[in-house]
């Protein structure tokens, strides 16, 4: 049975219309990849899937007891977050916030699954540290250890790996597989067609043509093999 | 100079002034970090102004308790501009401008179309600029103000784990199901209560000193919100009190005087966090 499943999805603002007959489904361990060029509707849609905006048509439904507040999420970055003073701990623990139900204090399973998953993510030596000051590749692995305090199933990443440089991106990608691995049901919304090919099991690909499927299928389509080929320049010769 | 400070704190009325003084500092400095880091440091001053328009206009109609009128158009504002929040058609910020000028440019227009007294720009400057002697509190003022404060307080520690939350992602919260629009508009609340106590200390025009300029300071030093938190409030306790007294001791005016004691402990929070390589 299907984790989430989106039925002949609409998706657009007041008066545009993004995309249109969206159809896709998502089972327990797939790793599923979002592409397309930049306004296609990507962050849209993710938004749309975790209830923060409604739909134009269609439905979102969650199968197998997944609610839309179970889902772990890593946001493209906000600019509040740039200068906020927060320390590793602190952010990762408010991940924590849907378990407080009517509690206004988290105790001391909440913390312990912080830690918890601050090791599960090499950055426990972080915790006092102060998030504002980090890299870029350690802010996205506190947020991504924030969104594994959410969940236990699933993970929609928007553009994990924007603005990192190639090293610390691949070590990313290897902590997105592992988490994959580990059995965690993966939505992330990328721009690095070659990646998302390398690691992906399926493909959503948004613009005029939306195509989706397996990620074999995919390198097989029309679709994928333009996109594939355009975004390759002339740099795959090495 | 202390025989005269202990002198002038027999006084009820200058303990009443001590009193609601710390308190407002306290609770204005703890919205004052959300605010900031919400970006909405304007929202303090637009919401003064409102507050000033709606007791001119209460001074106008001849209400002999203003506050009756003043709280809830300040908190119907507040949830105007706070809790619509990214979505409204009006810019945040332009929409904040608009009603903060339009408020106080009414709020003159009617204290000089129907003056309550014959002293009219001696009245909008104690408005504006609260009352130049701290010693015009009425005890049931006192009391309400102590009631608020305390509350305000307990609420801010109850929902600490929820206001960090919403404050740093509010995208995130929503999408674990935590009630955001909630949330904002509880802010929203406090911040209006918090603005309209303390307009009788400092005047409209000084309220947003009060509320941004601790928290500005802490955040030079300081590195994590529950640091930033508690710092500014000390530091706001700190300030107020030096200020209440300066002002005991010296014919300066209370509002003025805090928020000069405020600003140099700005400069002198800049000047640590640069050299310890905070800032
Ligand atoms: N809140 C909004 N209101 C109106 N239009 C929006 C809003 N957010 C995004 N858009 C528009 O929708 C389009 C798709 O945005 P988005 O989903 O962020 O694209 P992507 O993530 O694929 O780059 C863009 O053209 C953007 O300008
Ligand atoms: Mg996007």
């Amino acid at each position: 049975m299907a984790l989430l499943k989106c039925k002949d999805l609409t998706l657009g603002y007041e008066n545009i219309e993004l995309v249109k007959g969206l159809d896709f489904e998502v089972n327990k361990g797939e790793y599923l990849c979002i592409v397309g060029e930049n306004g296609a509707g990507k962050s849209t849609l993710m938004k749309t899937i975790l209830k923060l905006r409604k739909p134009l048509a269609g439905s979102v439904i969650y199968d197998d007891g997944l609610k839309s507040t179970e889902i772990g999420y890593l946001p493209q970055q906000t600019i509040v977050q740039k200068d906020f003073p927060a320390s590793v701990y602190e952010v990762v623990l408010s991940g924590c916030q849907s378990h407080l139900g009517r509690r206004l204090f988290y105790n001391a399973a909440d913390k312990e699954r912080a830690l918890s998953n601050m090791k599960r993510l090499g950055i426990e030596n972080l915790k006092k540290h102060c998030y504002r000051e980090l890299s870029g590749g350690q802010q996205q692995r506190i947020l991504l250890a924030r969104a594994l305090c959410a969940t236990e199933s699933m993970l929609l990443l928007d553009e994990p790996v924007s603005g990192l440089d190639p090293k610390v991106t691949l070590e990313m990608y290897d902590l997105i597989r592992n988490l994959n691995k580990e059995g965690i049901t993966i939505i992330m919304i990328s721009h690095d067609i070659q990646s998302a090919v390398r690691y992906s099991s399926h493909i959503l690909h948004m613009g005029s043509e939306i195509f989706y499927g397996t990620t074999e299928e995919y390198q097989r389509s029309d679709e994928g093999k333009k996109y594939l080929f355009d975004n390759n320049g002339g740099d795959h010769n090495a | 100079m202390l025989d005269k400070f202990v002198t002038y704190m027999a006084i009820p009325l200058v303990r009443y002034a001590f009193i609601v003084g710390v308190l407002i500092a306290l609770c204005s400095s703890l919205l004052g970090v959300i605010l900031v880091l919400k970006r909405f440091s304007y929202i303090g001053d637009g919401l003064s102004h409102v507050a000033f328009g709606a007791m001119a206009i209460a001074a106008v109609v001849g209400l002999a308790d203003d506050m009756v009128l003043t709280l809830p158009i300040t908190i119907l504002c507040a949830i105007l501009l706070l809790a619509t929040g990214s979505n409204t058609k009006i810019k945040g910020d332009a929409s904040i401008a608009m009603i903060s000028v339009g408020a106080l440019a009414v709020g003159y227009l009617l204290m000089n179309l129907f003056p309550t007294s014959s002293n009219v720009s001696g009245d909008v400057c104690t408005t504006l600029f609260g009352s130049t002697s701290i010693l015009t509190l009425k005890k049931e003022e006192v009391v309400l103000c102590v009631v608020l404060s305390i509350l305000v307080v307990v609420l801010f520690i109850a929902f600490y784990n929820r206001i960090f939350a919403v404050t740093f992602d509010e995208s995130f919260s929503k999408a674990v199901g935590t009630k955001v629009n909630a949330c904002n508009i509880f802010i929203a609340v406090i911040i209006a209560v918090i603005i309209v106590l303390a307009m009788n200390l400092v005047g409209s025009l000084l309220v947003s000193a009060l509320i941004i300029f601790p928290a500005l300071s802490s955040m030079r030093v300081f590195r994590s919100f529950l640091s930033v938190t508690i710092f500014s409030a000390l530091l706001s306790v700190a300030c107020s009190s030096l200020g209440l007294i300066l002002s005991i001791l010296y014919p300066v005016p209370v509002g003025a005087t805090i928020v000069a004691v405020d600003i140099t402990a700005f400069i002198i929070c800049m000047i640590v966090g640069k050299v310890t390589g905070r800032g």
